[in-house]
């Protein structure tokens, strides 16, 4: 097995995570699947600092795990106090701001 | 042509006490920042603040001053301060640099002397103005931007001052901005001198086309060296001259200072009267080399200063209002000024002279004039004046030794600089050495007239001020700056030319002082004719306006040229005519032009792009999913294209 | 170079590639089934398989430590502080997988797939002829995580200190979005309890608990009172009792019995 098998594997759930972002209405689960993109890409890193003989792509990995905290605390928070004024978790019902 | 700059021009590096010089620059400054940004927790003691600052540079240039003087001559006394790469491009450079040379330092000397006596001044005038702090704090700015102008060593910085005192100048004009006379007065004072400083940055550019480079030294050898055509060079010098009448107020430009005088009377004093104004003297001395190689320039500058010089002098005849009559002296006084730096090489040192004393006396009048304003519910009517020797017996003597220092009677200030201004103008010999000699003699007459009549009218006759008010004297903090600045008047002139001290102190900066030619008339014999035609002045003046009580208002029939003197020579009426109607036309012309044709255009255009946008705002769905797609959907396209462009390659 | 060693270098190990080969299948299925469960809470159980499995590549990676950091950070806070999330707004409503926009799905499908050709293609095009640079990342002679304890605090301490900041502010920013300003006055316990007495009847004694005579203990279950009815003040406003109708229905039936 080839280390770059890690990379294609982490394309396919990349672009699983992107439809999912697409497809799904669930503001939630909308972000789980930005996480599942973010953790895709943090697999990528980990790949490439295993191929460059460094840690920089593990501490960069390290630095998209501390961000992806931080956007779900605000992020969850958001959906919470939309959901306390819609009664609605569904992003499509967020949608005053058009023409 | 007498070319006096035949060696190099060359600045010493700073060391010792003399890199202390950017402090004299950042104290004023940091007062003003403070003041201005410090907001009310400052009011209770803003006012000290921005007295101490402008008294701390005068402490600095005085210690350099004396440091400077122990020095030995020559390049050992320009003193060049290295503080930062302002603009460090290539082919470009340009240092911020303060260069300390006996010409700056006498501007130093003068600027936080005087300034510093003017603030005290200002703690009294203003002290029942809700404003004060905002006054010493722009005052402040004024300070550091003048030093800013007269530190500089090169063109630019000595712009970026330039602008700043234009600005302060604005702003403290415009001081009192409640008042529609104020904020109009401001707005001219500033679109005025933007016609001059347009004329200074174009010098600047021009300059560096020449000789790729702003620095003084860098320029002065250049232009001496004749390697720039005379053409060239004759451009720059009337460039730099339109910059100086811009901010000095001379012909063509002179309207605003008129005006200006609706800011408070410190500022009068301070900015239109003792510095300020004066620059634009500084500008052409400093820029001596240049006018050197430029004699047409030269030429200009003289006939600019003779004009102004009578101009002003007429225009100061005819005005009731005090301080219209001090600024209308100013104008005619810096026309001296000019007359003088307009002669060159030996003359620099007297037009300096002139601009030392008359800082000093002028801001005393100006000082004097603001007392009397204080005790009189701020009137500057002169014909609500009258009799005010008895009631204000101080502002009285210390406005007479001003008096008698502008009309240039023995042994006061005035008698020595102008007397010399007079004799050198004499001495240039030809047609015009005889012309700007009988101006400046007809003008010293004219000034005795019209400074007579101002005092008449103030502190002698009879009392004509409305009965509810009571003149009284004013406070001491502001009566001692007075007496200071008075005591100036009287002794400054001789100390200055006692043994030609000032001009050899200024020889390393503006050439050596040369008696150019031989003496038309004895200096002595001068001396006796000028006090005569002043005494006429005086005698005159006494004829027309003393003799009997002085109407309480203007006459209304008058002959027209007297008409157009109160108009101020019809000065803002040529504005009018010469600038705003043709200027009004073509811009009502442009509007038709833009609501028909450019305006037809680009409504149409707008239209075709209002209907095609309500279409596609359509897109704009709210759906963030949507959204999402055409971010995903642009990634691809652009990732494809990458990779593409990769595998083409 | 060894052509040996140069083959070792591209190659992973045999317990490495097995694991791959296993781990790899489950996580792209779980990943799927993430997208289309119907069920939030469902979707946040096969995340954290994905996530897991992640964590499993990352100790085969040379990367202990963020094996852990993933175990910790994001299986276990942030994946429960979706949970969380999720039982706070109602776990029982199942998503309608019905598409409203007209077209996205399918666009969603062709960019998608678009997509990851891209990627693949861009890979493979990237990594022909490329040879590692060695191969595991080299944690230096202490140990990985004293090496990424250095990078961090040398070369990369300005992000790793802005990064702390951008925590603190995301904190704040939480707290500040789920503040809710109190609408009345907020009564005292006393003045409650007079309330209540005023209104009288079954309401003078405590109320029960959530989930009494219950077969679930979800807490919008509602309890039962006595006479077998539904006590409305016990499970809090916002959580509908919608789930709840039929269990205690069932009770019901129960007590009936």
């Amino acid at each position: 097995m080839d280390i770059t098998y890690y990379l294609y594997l982490s394309a396919v759930l990349f672009t699983i995570g992107a439809v999912g972002v697409l497809v799904r209405r669930n503001a939630i689960v909308v972000f789980m699947c930005v996480e599942l993109m973010l953790n895709a890409v943090n697999l990528s890193l980990v790949t490439f600092a295993r191929m460059n003989s460094n840690l920089d792509g593990q501490v960069i990995a390290f630095f998209v795990m501390v961000v992806a905290a931080a956007e779900v605390v605000i992020g969850l928070a958001i959906i919470m106090s939309i959901f306390r004024s819609r009664r609605s978790a569904s992003v499509d019902d967020a949608n005053l701001l058009k023409y | 042509m007498t070319s006096t700059t035949t060696a190099a021009v060359q600045y010493a590096h700073a060391t010792g006490v003399f890199k202390l010089t950017f402090l004299l620059i950042l104290l004023p400054a940091i007062g003003a920042a403070v003041l201005l940004l410090g907001g009310k927790r400052t009011n209770a003691w803003g006012h000290l603040l921005g007295c101490a600052m402008p008294i701390g540079s005068f402490v600095i240039a005085v210690i350099e001053f004396f440091a400077l003087i122990g020095r030995d001559g020559g390049e050992n006394r320009q003193l060049d301060q290295h503080l930062f790469s302002w603009v460090p491009v290539a082919g470009f450079h340009v240092d911020a640099n303060v260069l300390l040379d006996p010409l700056s330092i006498c501007f130093v000397l003068l600027i936080t002397g005087v300034g510093s006596l003017i603030h005290i001044y200002s703690i009294g005038y203003m002290e029942h103005d809700p404003d004060r702090r905002r006054f010493f704090g722009q005052l402040n700015l004024f300070v550091a931007a003048m030093l800013l102008l007269v530190l500089a060593d090169n063109y630019l910085v000595l712009y970026v001052g330039w602008e700043g005192v234009g600005l302060a100048s604005y702003l403290l004009i415009g001081f009192w901005h409640h008042k529609p006379s104020a904020a109009v007065a401001a707005k001219k004072a500033f679109l005025v001198n933007r016609v001059g400083d347009l004329g200074l940055s174009f010098a600047v550019m021009l300059m560096f086309t020449t000789f790729g480079t702003v620095a003084f030294d860098g320029v002065f050898n250049g232009a001496s060296s004749g390697h720039a055509r005379t053409g060239t060079m004759t451009a720059i010098g009337l460039l730099l001259l339109l910059g100086a009448c811009g901010k000095s107020a001379q012909a063509p430009l002179q309207s605003w200072l008129l005006d200006a005088m609706e800011g408070p009377t410190p500022v009068s004093a301070l900015i239109h009267a003792a510095t300020m104004v004066t620059a634009g003297v500084y500008l052409v001395a400093r820029s001596g080399a240049i006018y050197d190689v430029a004699p047409h320039a030269r030429l200009l500058v003289e006939i600019v200063g003779g004009v102004t010089l009578v101009m002003g002098a007429i225009i100061g005849c005819a005005y009731d209002d005090i301080k219209k009559v001090l600024a209308a002296s100013t104008m005619s006084q810096i026309g001296y000024m000019m007359l003088a730096v307009g002669f060159g090489p030996g003359a620099y040192a007297i037009g300096i002279l002139h601009l030392l004393t008359h800082g000093f006396f002028k801001a005393n009048m100006f000082l004097g004039a603001g007392s009397v304003m204080h005790g009189n519910n701020d009137e500057v009517n002169m014909r609500r004046y009258g009799g005010l020797r008895h009631v204000m017996p101080v502002t009285f003597m210390t406005f007479a030794f001003g008096y008698l220092a502008i009309i240039g009677m023995i042994p006061f200030s005035g008698f020595f600089s102008k007397d010399k201004i007079i004799e050198v103008a004499l001495d240039h010999g030809g047609a015009s050495g005889w012309i700007f000699g009988i101006v400046a003699i007809a003008g010293a007459g004219m000034t005795a007239f019209y400074m007579t009549r101002l005092m008449l009218m103030t502190f002698f006759g009879n009392k004509r001020w409305p009965r509810d008010v009571h003149p009284h004297e004013s406070p001491k903090v502001m009566l001692v700056p007075m007496a200071i600045l008075a005591a100036g008047s009287l002794v400054l002139g001789y100390l200055l030319i006692l043994g030609g001290s000032l001009q050899h102190f200024l020889t390393p900066s503006v050439g050596p002082s040369l008696e150019v030619g031989a003496h038309t008339i004895s200096p002595v014999v001068l001396s006796i004719i000028t006090l005569a035609v002043v005494a006429g002045g005086v005698g005159a003046a006494w004829w027309i306006i003393g003799r009997k009580p002085v109407a309480a208002e203007q006459a209304p029939n008058v002959r027209p040229y007297a008409h157009a003197t109160r108009r101020s020579l019809t000065g803002d009426a040529v504005n009018e005519a010469v600038f705003m109607r043709p200027g009004q036309y073509l811009t009502r012309a442009l509007v038709y032009f833009d609501n028909r044709g450019v305006d037809g255009i680009v409504n149409g255009f707008a239209a075709g792009v209002g209907g095609t946008s309500a279409r596609i705002r359509r897109v704009q769905t709210g759906f963030v999913r949507s959204y999402a797609l055409s971010m995903l959907g642009g990634a691809l396209a652009i990732g494809t294209t990458v990779v593409l462009l990769r595998v083409g390659s | 170079m060894n052509p040996v060693l140069l083959a070792s270098a591209t190659t992973a190990p045999l317990h490495e590639a097995m694991l791959f080969w296993i781990l790899a299948p489950v996580m792209v299925v779980a990943a799927i089934g993430m997208v289309f469960a119907r069920s939030a809470v469902h979707a946040a159980m096969l995340l954290a398989v994905v996530m897991l499995s992640l964590a499993a590549f990352y100790t085969t990676e040379h990367a202990p430590f963020l094996a852990v950091v993933q175990v910790v950070v994001y299986t276990g806070a942030v994946l429960m502080l979706f949970l969380f999330v999720l039982m706070l707004i109602g776990v029982d409503s199942m998503d309608s997988l019905v598409e409203t926009l007209r077209g996205q799905r399918a666009a969603a499908m062709a960019v998608g797939a678009g997509f990851a050709v891209l990627l693949v293609a861009g890979l493979a095009g990237a990594l022909d002829g490329f040879a590692p640079n060695g191969f595991g990342a080299d944690a230096g002679k202490n140990g990985n995580v004293t090496g990424i304890a250095h990078l961090l605090f040398s070369r990369y301490v300005f992000a790793f200190e802005a990064t702390s900041a951008l925590l603190i502010t995301a904190g704040l920013g939480a707290m500040v979005l789920a503040h809710r300003e109190p609408t009345g006055e907020r009564k005292s316990q006393k003045q409650r309890m007079l309330d209540r007495a005023a209104r009288g009847g079954a309401a003078a004694a405590p109320l029960p608990g959530p989930g009494v005579y219950a077969d679930h203990d979800s807490v919008d279950t509602p309890a039962l009172l006595p006479d077998g009815s539904v006590a409305p003040g016990s499970v809090p406003a916002y959580l509908q009792v919608s789930a709840g109708r039929s269990h205690v229905d069932a009770v019901d039936h129960e007590l009936e019995r």
